[in-house]
Protein backbone atom coordinates (compact mmCIF):
# COMPACT_ATOMS: atom_id res chain seq x y z
CA UNK A 1 0.00 0.00 0.00
CA UNK A 2 1.01 3.64 -0.87
CA UNK A 3 1.08 6.06 1.30
CA UNK A 4 0.83 9.64 0.58
CA UNK A 5 3.51 12.29 1.86
CA UNK A 6 3.33 16.43 1.68
CA UNK A 7 5.70 17.22 -1.00
CA UNK A 8 7.53 19.32 1.81
CA UNK A 9 8.99 16.56 4.11
CA UNK A 10 6.46 16.26 6.25
CA UNK A 11 4.58 13.38 8.06
CA UNK A 12 3.02 11.23 6.07
CA UNK A 13 -0.76 9.44 6.38
CA UNK A 14 -2.05 6.74 4.91
CA UNK A 15 -5.50 7.02 2.65
CA UNK A 16 -7.15 4.28 4.86
CA UNK A 17 -6.49 5.71 8.15
CA UNK A 18 -6.31 9.11 7.40
CA UNK A 19 -8.17 10.33 4.25
CA UNK A 20 -11.23 8.41 4.42
CA UNK A 21 -13.08 8.62 8.15
CA UNK A 22 -11.96 13.07 7.34
CA UNK A 23 -13.73 13.06 4.11
CA UNK A 24 -16.84 11.30 5.86
CA UNK A 25 -17.00 13.53 8.53
CA UNK A 26 -16.61 16.16 5.87
CA UNK A 27 -19.88 15.32 4.29
CA UNK A 28 -21.68 13.52 7.51
CA UNK A 29 -21.08 17.48 8.93
CA UNK A 30 -22.36 19.64 5.41
CA UNK A 31 -25.38 17.51 4.98
CA UNK A 32 -26.21 18.14 8.51
CA UNK A 33 -25.65 21.58 8.40
CA UNK A 34 -26.90 22.52 5.30
CA UNK A 35 -29.88 20.32 4.27
CA UNK A 36 -30.42 19.05 8.20
CA UNK A 37 -30.06 15.47 6.98
CA UNK A 38 -28.26 12.27 9.24
CA UNK A 39 -26.61 10.05 6.29
CA UNK A 40 -25.76 7.03 7.08
CA UNK A 41 -22.56 5.28 5.79
CA UNK A 42 -22.75 2.37 3.34
CA UNK A 43 -19.97 0.23 1.77
CA UNK A 44 -19.10 1.64 -1.44
CA UNK A 45 -21.28 -0.40 -4.10
CA UNK A 46 -19.02 -2.99 -6.41
CA UNK A 47 -19.08 -3.19 -8.77
CA UNK A 48 -19.67 1.02 -8.73
CA UNK A 49 -23.15 2.60 -9.64
CA UNK A 50 -23.82 5.03 -12.48
CA UNK A 51 -24.69 8.83 -11.37
CA UNK A 52 -27.23 10.94 -13.29
CA UNK A 53 -25.53 13.82 -11.55
CA UNK A 54 -21.45 14.39 -10.93
CA UNK A 55 -19.69 17.54 -9.70
CA UNK A 56 -15.48 17.65 -9.41
CA UNK A 57 -13.28 20.19 -7.54
CA UNK A 58 -9.64 20.21 -8.24
CA UNK A 59 -7.08 20.48 -5.46
CA UNK A 60 -4.19 21.62 -6.16
CA UNK A 61 -1.09 22.52 -3.67
CA UNK A 62 0.52 20.08 -1.65
CA UNK A 63 -2.43 18.07 -1.63
CA UNK A 64 -3.26 17.36 -5.46
CA UNK A 65 -6.72 15.73 -7.03
CA UNK A 66 -10.08 15.24 -7.30
CA UNK A 67 -12.83 15.07 -5.29
CA UNK A 68 -15.84 14.21 -6.76
CA UNK A 69 -19.46 13.83 -5.48
CA UNK A 70 -22.14 11.35 -7.16
CA UNK A 71 -25.81 10.91 -6.75
CA UNK A 72 -29.06 9.84 -8.59
CA UNK A 73 -31.27 12.09 -10.14
CA UNK A 74 -33.84 11.21 -7.49
CA UNK A 75 -31.28 12.36 -4.35
CA UNK A 76 -30.16 16.06 -6.94
CA UNK A 77 -33.66 16.90 -5.91
CA UNK A 78 -34.10 15.77 -2.68
CA UNK A 79 -30.48 17.82 -2.17
CA UNK A 80 -31.81 21.05 -4.32
CA UNK A 81 -35.51 21.44 -2.67
CA UNK A 82 -33.79 21.18 0.69
CA UNK A 83 -31.48 23.79 0.13
CA UNK A 84 -33.79 25.75 -1.28
CA UNK A 85 -36.58 25.41 1.44
CA UNK A 86 -38.97 24.16 -1.23
CA UNK A 87 -39.97 21.55 -3.60
CA UNK A 88 -37.92 20.91 -6.82
CA UNK A 89 -38.92 18.71 -9.77
CA UNK A 90 -37.29 19.69 -12.75
CA UNK A 91 -34.13 18.80 -13.30
CA UNK A 92 -32.39 21.83 -14.60
CA UNK A 93 -29.33 24.26 -14.35
CA UNK A 94 -30.62 25.36 -10.60
CA UNK A 95 -30.28 21.33 -9.72
CA UNK A 96 -26.64 21.68 -11.48
CA UNK A 97 -25.87 24.84 -9.50
CA UNK A 98 -26.58 22.81 -6.06
CA UNK A 99 -25.22 19.86 -6.76
CA UNK A 100 -21.51 21.73 -7.78
CA UNK A 101 -22.19 23.46 -4.83
CA UNK A 102 -22.90 21.04 -2.34
CA UNK A 103 -19.20 19.42 -3.86
CA UNK A 104 -17.33 22.53 -3.29
CA UNK A 105 -18.53 22.63 0.70
CA UNK A 106 -17.63 19.27 0.71
CA UNK A 107 -14.15 20.06 -0.57
CA UNK A 108 -13.97 23.01 1.47
CA UNK A 109 -14.88 21.38 4.75
CA UNK A 110 -12.49 18.46 3.86
CA UNK A 111 -9.79 21.28 3.25
CA UNK A 112 -10.25 22.66 7.03
CA UNK A 113 -10.25 19.29 8.29
CA UNK A 114 -6.92 17.93 6.41
CA UNK A 115 -5.32 21.92 7.71
CA UNK A 116 -3.01 19.89 9.97
CA UNK A 117 -1.56 17.42 7.87
CA UNK A 118 -1.38 19.49 4.32
CA UNK A 119 -0.04 22.82 4.55
CA UNK A 120 -1.44 24.39 1.44
CA UNK A 121 -4.25 23.10 -0.88
CA UNK A 122 -6.44 24.89 -3.00
CA UNK A 123 -9.75 24.28 -5.08
CA UNK A 124 -11.40 25.11 -7.98
CA UNK A 125 -14.68 26.27 -8.69
CA UNK A 126 -16.96 22.76 -8.92
CA UNK A 127 -17.66 21.24 -12.68
CA UNK A 128 -20.83 19.52 -12.85
CA UNK A 129 -21.64 16.32 -14.93
CA UNK A 130 -25.21 15.18 -15.76
CA UNK A 131 -25.68 11.82 -17.24
CA UNK A 132 -24.51 8.51 -16.38
CA UNK A 133 -23.21 7.73 -19.74
CA UNK A 134 -19.00 8.36 -19.27
CA UNK A 135 -16.07 7.23 -17.67
CA UNK A 136 -13.73 9.34 -16.05
CA UNK A 137 -9.72 8.48 -16.07
CA UNK A 138 -7.16 10.07 -14.05
CA UNK A 139 -3.69 10.23 -16.51
CA UNK A 140 -1.44 9.55 -13.10
CA UNK A 141 -0.79 7.45 -10.73
CA UNK A 142 -2.49 8.09 -7.34
CA UNK A 143 -4.57 6.96 -4.64
CA UNK A 144 -9.00 6.47 -4.92
CA UNK A 145 -10.63 6.96 -1.90
CA UNK A 146 -14.76 6.50 -1.71
CA UNK A 147 -17.03 6.98 0.69
CA UNK A 148 -20.56 6.00 0.23
CA UNK A 149 -23.92 6.86 2.03
CA UNK A 150 -27.66 6.25 2.05
CA UNK A 151 -29.60 9.50 1.84
CA UNK A 152 -32.96 9.67 1.81
CA UNK A 153 -33.09 6.05 1.03
CA UNK A 154 -31.13 6.25 -2.04
CA UNK A 155 -26.96 6.31 -2.71
CA UNK A 156 -24.81 9.20 -2.33
CA UNK A 157 -21.48 8.88 -2.60
CA UNK A 158 -18.22 10.64 -2.60
CA UNK A 159 -14.70 9.82 -4.41
CA UNK A 160 -11.28 11.68 -3.71
CA UNK A 161 -8.30 10.81 -6.48
CA UNK A 162 -5.13 11.50 -5.43
CA UNK A 163 -2.04 12.38 -7.67
CA UNK A 164 1.21 11.00 -5.92
CA UNK B 1 -33.24 47.46 14.36
CA UNK B 2 -34.52 49.17 10.74
CA UNK B 3 -34.97 47.19 7.54
CA UNK B 4 -32.06 46.58 6.23
CA UNK B 5 -31.31 46.69 1.73
CA UNK B 6 -28.91 43.67 1.86
CA UNK B 7 -26.29 42.68 -1.35
CA UNK B 8 -25.53 38.85 -1.50
CA UNK B 9 -23.11 38.07 -3.93
CA UNK B 10 -22.13 34.38 -4.57
CA UNK B 11 -21.67 32.63 -8.47
CA UNK B 12 -23.97 29.97 -6.89
CA UNK B 13 -27.76 31.42 -7.06
CA UNK B 14 -28.88 28.09 -5.10
CA UNK B 15 -26.36 29.60 -2.34
CA UNK B 16 -27.78 33.11 -2.67
CA UNK B 17 -31.28 32.05 -1.77
CA UNK B 18 -30.12 29.51 0.72
CA UNK B 19 -27.94 32.86 2.35
CA UNK B 20 -31.20 34.79 2.04
CA UNK B 21 -33.17 32.39 3.79
CA UNK B 22 -30.79 32.35 6.69
CA UNK B 23 -30.50 35.64 7.03
CA UNK B 24 -34.39 36.24 7.26
CA UNK B 25 -34.36 32.80 9.48
CA UNK B 26 -31.86 34.85 11.61
CA UNK B 27 -34.68 37.23 12.25
CA UNK B 28 -33.37 40.45 10.26
CA UNK B 29 -36.21 42.73 8.86
CA UNK B 30 -35.08 42.77 5.33
CA UNK B 31 -36.30 45.09 3.00
CA UNK B 32 -34.69 44.02 -0.34
CA UNK B 33 -32.13 41.55 -0.93
CA UNK B 34 -30.07 42.26 -4.24
CA UNK B 35 -27.86 39.70 -5.91
CA UNK B 36 -24.65 39.51 -7.87
CA UNK B 37 -22.87 36.39 -9.02
CA UNK B 38 -19.62 37.81 -9.39
CA UNK B 39 -17.52 40.84 -8.43
CA UNK B 40 -17.88 43.14 -11.08
CA UNK B 41 -21.97 42.82 -11.40
CA UNK B 42 -21.79 43.65 -7.08
CA UNK B 43 -19.55 46.42 -7.79
CA UNK B 44 -22.18 47.65 -10.53
CA UNK B 45 -24.77 46.79 -7.80
CA UNK B 46 -23.16 49.07 -5.07
CA UNK B 47 -22.91 52.06 -7.26
CA UNK B 48 -26.36 52.12 -8.08
CA UNK B 49 -27.61 51.46 -4.43
CA UNK B 50 -27.38 52.78 -1.00
CA UNK B 51 -26.66 49.67 1.13
CA UNK B 52 -26.75 48.25 4.99
CA UNK B 53 -24.96 45.10 4.54
CA UNK B 54 -23.03 43.12 2.06
CA UNK B 55 -22.25 38.76 2.32
CA UNK B 56 -19.69 37.77 -0.43
CA UNK B 57 -18.44 34.52 -1.22
CA UNK B 58 -14.04 34.82 -2.12
CA UNK B 59 -13.79 32.06 -5.21
CA UNK B 60 -15.75 33.38 -8.18
CA UNK B 61 -15.41 33.35 -12.18
CA UNK B 62 -14.81 36.72 -13.01
CA UNK B 63 -14.00 38.82 -10.71
CA UNK B 64 -13.57 37.14 -6.73
CA UNK B 65 -14.22 38.51 -3.37
CA UNK B 66 -11.07 39.59 -2.52
CA UNK B 67 -10.71 41.78 -5.79
CA UNK B 68 -14.78 43.38 -5.19
CA UNK B 69 -13.78 44.33 -1.68
CA UNK B 70 -10.65 46.26 -2.63
CA UNK B 71 -12.11 47.78 -4.93
CA UNK B 72 -15.65 48.15 -2.61
CA UNK B 73 -13.30 50.94 -0.59
CA UNK B 74 -12.87 53.23 -2.96
CA UNK B 75 -16.47 53.99 -3.54
CA UNK B 76 -17.77 56.99 -1.36
CA UNK B 77 -21.16 55.95 -0.93
CA UNK B 78 -20.31 52.29 0.57
CA UNK B 79 -17.95 53.58 3.07
CA UNK B 80 -19.19 52.20 6.39
CA UNK B 81 -21.55 49.48 5.06
CA UNK B 82 -19.95 46.33 6.75
CA UNK B 83 -19.44 43.27 4.56
CA UNK B 84 -19.17 39.57 5.79
CA UNK B 85 -17.29 36.91 3.64
CA UNK B 86 -19.17 33.73 3.49
CA UNK B 87 -16.94 31.02 1.82
CA UNK B 88 -15.65 27.33 1.75
CA UNK B 89 -12.03 28.73 2.43
CA UNK B 90 -11.67 28.84 6.15
CA UNK B 91 -7.83 29.45 5.92
CA UNK B 92 -6.58 32.05 7.36
CA UNK B 93 -4.73 33.30 3.97
CA UNK B 94 -7.82 34.70 2.28
CA UNK B 95 -9.42 35.53 5.44
CA UNK B 96 -6.74 37.92 6.36
CA UNK B 97 -6.38 39.31 2.91
CA UNK B 98 -10.54 40.15 3.03
CA UNK B 99 -9.77 41.41 6.94
CA UNK B 100 -7.14 43.68 5.56
CA UNK B 101 -9.34 44.64 2.77
CA UNK B 102 -11.67 45.95 5.03
CA UNK B 103 -14.12 42.94 5.81
CA UNK B 104 -15.57 43.09 9.23
CA UNK B 105 -16.09 39.11 9.49
CA UNK B 106 -16.47 36.23 7.70
CA UNK B 107 -18.96 32.64 8.12
CA UNK B 108 -17.71 29.09 6.71
CA UNK B 109 -20.20 26.84 4.57
CA UNK B 110 -22.19 24.98 5.95
CA UNK B 111 -23.22 27.39 7.94
CA UNK B 112 -26.04 27.97 9.85
CA UNK B 113 -28.72 30.99 11.06
CA UNK B 114 -27.78 31.60 14.32
CA UNK B 115 -23.58 31.33 12.77
CA UNK B 116 -24.83 34.52 10.35
CA UNK B 117 -27.23 35.81 13.50
CA UNK B 118 -23.97 35.59 15.52
CA UNK B 119 -21.76 37.59 12.56
CA UNK B 120 -24.17 40.29 11.67
CA UNK B 121 -26.25 41.44 14.23
CA UNK B 122 -23.29 43.15 16.11
CA UNK B 123 -22.26 44.81 12.82
CA UNK B 124 -25.88 46.19 12.18
CA UNK B 125 -26.18 47.85 15.75
CA UNK B 126 -23.08 49.37 15.36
Amino acid sequence: MRTLTRRNGGKSASPETGWAPLLEIAILDVFDVMLGAKLRTAIPPDPPLAADFTSMVGLAGDLCGVLSFHCRAASALQITSRMLGMPVTALDETVRDAIGEICNVVAGNFKAKVAGIVNECMLSVPSVISGADYRLYSIVDGERVEVAFVFDGEPVWVTLDLNN
Amino acid sequence: MKKIKVLIVDDSSVMRKMVERSLRQSGLDISQVLEASNGMEALSLVRQNSLDLVLSDINMPVMDGLEFIRQLQAIESAKGVPVVMITTEGSASPMGEALLFGARGYITKPFTPDQIKEQVFPLLEA
